[in-house]
């Protein structure tokens, strides 16, 4: 958005909320925001209904931080539970049908990139697993083909949590879960190593345990999609309720997870690297090709 | 077939092959008119086209930002030529999408990125996308969709029906039904600038029944291709466009029915209304535009037909065959636009009807239904439902003929 449309006309100062005056003078447009200054600034996402505890709400809280540009981005969701904080940020934010997003990211983006050829609009999709993996399994594989210049971000919880707790595409095998009432039968799909089959240049998989490492991620993420091609973070983001994690032991269960099976990967093309290093040269340097 | 038949493979560097670029184009060439001058005043030229190649004519005009197209018989001709349409600089954006979800997904998205937005399908592509085709009327997406009618149910077939119509006309799209090539030239420039009307914010469906109109050639009047329409301006609309180029509100762009609560129940049925409501606003623009929902002959006659689409070049012909060959003269009322649904016409035209013929090609008889529920207490006419055509057939005249005379013995 232009920083014109930010600004209160003096005419109304008076009578907008605290929270609108707050995000036009300590908000994060404009200016790139850190972790390490949370609670110093406005963020785009501050309240939202999703369950106590919940790990994606973590997740999608830094995930705004990370966001370099968030006046110029759009982010998509779907039905799920994400979409419940994703409609309380102040960062436009489209809802269309289940699985749809990367679909209609598609056409966002280019529409976008047509209408502005000189303000890079950066689009963000933020869904489950069921919402990427199974019923939009196609939309997201056919945006990774072709290229488009976005970012996904997927919501791992291994569950449709929102509908109240069925086995999904990305539950482990053999979990119990409503529809699967004698265990998960079949594996967890591999969306990383799809996206490597699709040479979607850069690829992460990570959780919620290292909160500047989210921030970072992201940004990188979005900075990629924005001159390179597709970028896709699969996050496992639990959901306490489904899997009966009590609150207090959320971060520890993603700690856990993370030393057995869910470890951070990075893979960055060569291409991608370079891209962030003539950006940012120093920081690119920390990043590490690894297999993904 | 040789290898590579057909095919002409381009080399993606400047160079010989590459399509020439858009700004030394004819496309570039093109001058900005008004709605008014496209539609009425500039002068036309008689062409002998197919549906297909009318349709290619007017999105050559329409000033199309996104065109995002799915092959599907009898619809492919139109988004393959709309394809060269964009190779020529006419349209800016253009590629296949992955199948009819992911294409009507992808359309919304180029709209609400304030684009003018264009894709056709058919038949079972159709049905296909139709959880996202009802959808954008709620998210007021300006959009125009053409359909190629085709049968949907089993078995497969690619022939003319248009059943598929029956569950779009209750979506909140307007939809209007193209009687030949020369409406389809016109009802698709109209649909654009109807479309985006800021009272109306709709996306707008201009239906076709396959192969007799898409492959069919037919007289078509065009205005010179070196004018086009204004384009879309995404500031003047009903609801924000989702280009960030708003002041940071929480702004998503769908009724809050995300919580199960009274307000959400009100919000929902209030939006819903107001889709609705919009669909009427068009009429306005429909009656400017379009000549009005209906076109109608011998208004005054005892017995009337009430068709739309090609049923109504059978009907018109089969009136001429009762007025000349027998001495009667019947009336007829093509319905152009299905959606909003001319109620207040037909009442008006049909007050001192004494038999009604709805003709179709469909099994279900939807237009039927709509014109029997919108003359219920209105008129004293007997409404006879059909005859009707599908799977294929087609609609001889006698046999509409032989609705009008039933007494007389008609052979078809
Ligand atoms: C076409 C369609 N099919 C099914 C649904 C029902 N549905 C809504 S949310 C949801 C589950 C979401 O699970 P996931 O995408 O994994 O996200 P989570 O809620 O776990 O974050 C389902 C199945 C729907 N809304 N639309
Ligand atoms: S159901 Fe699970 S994923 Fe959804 S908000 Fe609650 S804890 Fe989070």
């Amino acid at each position: 958005m232009s920083m014109d449309n930010l600004k209160i006309s003096p005419a109304l100062e008076k009578y907008m909320t605290k929270e609108y005056r707050d995000l036009v003078e300590r908000g994060p447009y404009g200016k790139q925001k850190k972790v390490s200054e949370m609670g110093t600034f406005k963020e785009i996402i501050e309240e939202h209904p999703m369950c106590a505890g919940c790990a994606m709400t973590l997740f999608i809280r830094l995930t705004m931080i990370g966001l370099p540009n968030p006046e110029h981005t759009i982010l998509v969701g779907t039905a799920g539970c994400g979409r419940l904080a994703l409609s309380q940020t102040s960062i436009p934010f489209i809802y269309g049908n289940y699985g749809d997003t990367n679909a209609v990211a598609s056409g966002l983006k280019r529409g976008l990139e047509m209408r502005f050829p000189e303000q890079p609009k950066d689009v963000v999709v933020m869904a489950g697993d069921g919402g990427l993996a199974d019923i939009g399994f196609s939309t997201v594989l056919h945006s990774w083909f072709r290229k488009e210049k976005f970012t996904t971000i997927m919501l791992d919880n291994e569950v449709y949590g929102n509908t109240g707790g069925q086995e999904s595409g990305m539950t482990q095998r053999g979990a119990i879960l409503k529809m699967a009432p004698k265990g998960k039968k079949y594996e967890k799909m591999d969306m990383l190593g799809l996206a490597k089959t699709a040479n979607v240049p850069y690829i992460v998989r990570m959780t919620v345990t290292n909160p500047t490492r989210v921030a970072s991620v992201v940004r990188k993420a979005v900075l990629i999609a924005r001159e390179i091609g597709p970028t896709f973070i699969q996050a496992y983001t639990s959901c306490n309720i489904e899997y009966a994690i009590p609150t207090p032991k959320v971060i520890d269960d993603a700690k856990s997870l993370e030393a057995e099976r869910y470890g951070f990967q990075e893979f960055i093309s060569d291409e991608a690297k370079a891209f962030l290093e003539s950006i940012e040269p120093k920081k690119a340097k920390a990043t590490k090709s690894t297999e993904a | 077939m040789s290898e590579g038949a057909g095919v002409e493979v381009k080399s993606t560097s400047a160079g010989a092959g590459v399509v020439k670029d858009s700004e030394t184009s004819e496309a570039a060439g093109q001058k900005v008119v008004t709605p008014e001058y496209m539609f009425f005043e500039a002068p036309r030229e008689r062409a002998f086209i197919t549906g297909s190649e009318a349709a290619k004519e007017a999105i050559r005009r329409a000033n199309v930002d996104v065109a995002i197209s799915y092959p599907i018989t009898p619809q492919s001709e139109t988004m393959q030529q709309v394809g060269a349409l964009w190779a020529e600089g006419y349209v800016k954006e253009y590629y296949r999408g992955e199948e009819e979800i992911g294409v009507m997904s992808a359309i919304a998205g180029s709209s609400r990125a304030g684009a003018r937005s264009l894709t056709a399908t058919a038949g079972p592509g159709l049905m296909r996308g139709m959880e996202v085709v009802a959808s954008w009327p709620g998210g007021r997406m300006p959009i125009v969709l053409l359909i190629m009618c085709r049968v949907i149910n089993a078995p497969l077939s690619i022939q003319p029906d248009n059943a598929e119509l029956a569950y779009l006309i209750n979506t909140g799209n307007i939809v209007f039904h193209a009687e030949n090539q020369q409406d389809f030239f016109d009802y698709t420039l109209k649909a654009f600038i109807i479309s985006e009307r800021p009272e109306v914010t709709l996306p707008v469906a201009v239906a076709v029944d396959g192969f007799f109109v898409t492959h069919a050639r037919g007289y078509v009047m065009m205005p010179s291709k070196d004018i086009k329409l204004p384009p879309r301006d995404p500031y003047h609309e009903a609801v924000p466009v989702m280009d960030n180029e708003n002041p940071p509100a929480r702004l998503s762009r769908d009724a809050p029915i995300q919580k199960s609560n009274f307000i959400s129940y009100h919000v929902h049925a209030s939006w819903q209304q107001e889709v609705w409501a919009a669909v009427e606003r068009s009429r306005k623009y429909i009656d400017m535009y379009m000549g009005g929902l209906v076109e109608i002959v011998n208004p005054d006659a005892d017995t009337i037909v009430i068709a739309s689409g090609s049923a109504v070049s059978q009907s018109r012909e089969a009136v001429r065959q009762a007025e000349e060959d027998l001495g009667e003269r019947i009336g007829l009322i093509k319905v152009r636009s299905l959606r909003p649904f001319p109620t207040k016409e037909l009442r008006e035209a049909c007050k001192n009807a004494k038999r009604i013929i709805v003709p179709e090609f469909n099994c279900v008889g939807w237009l039927y239904r709509d014109v029997a529920a919108a003359l219920y207490g209105h008129s004293k006419a007997e409404i006879i439902p059909g005859p009707r055509v599908f799977g294929g057939i087609s609609l001889p005249t006698e046999m509409i003929l032989q609705y009008i005379f039933p007494d007389k013995k008609f052979i078809f």
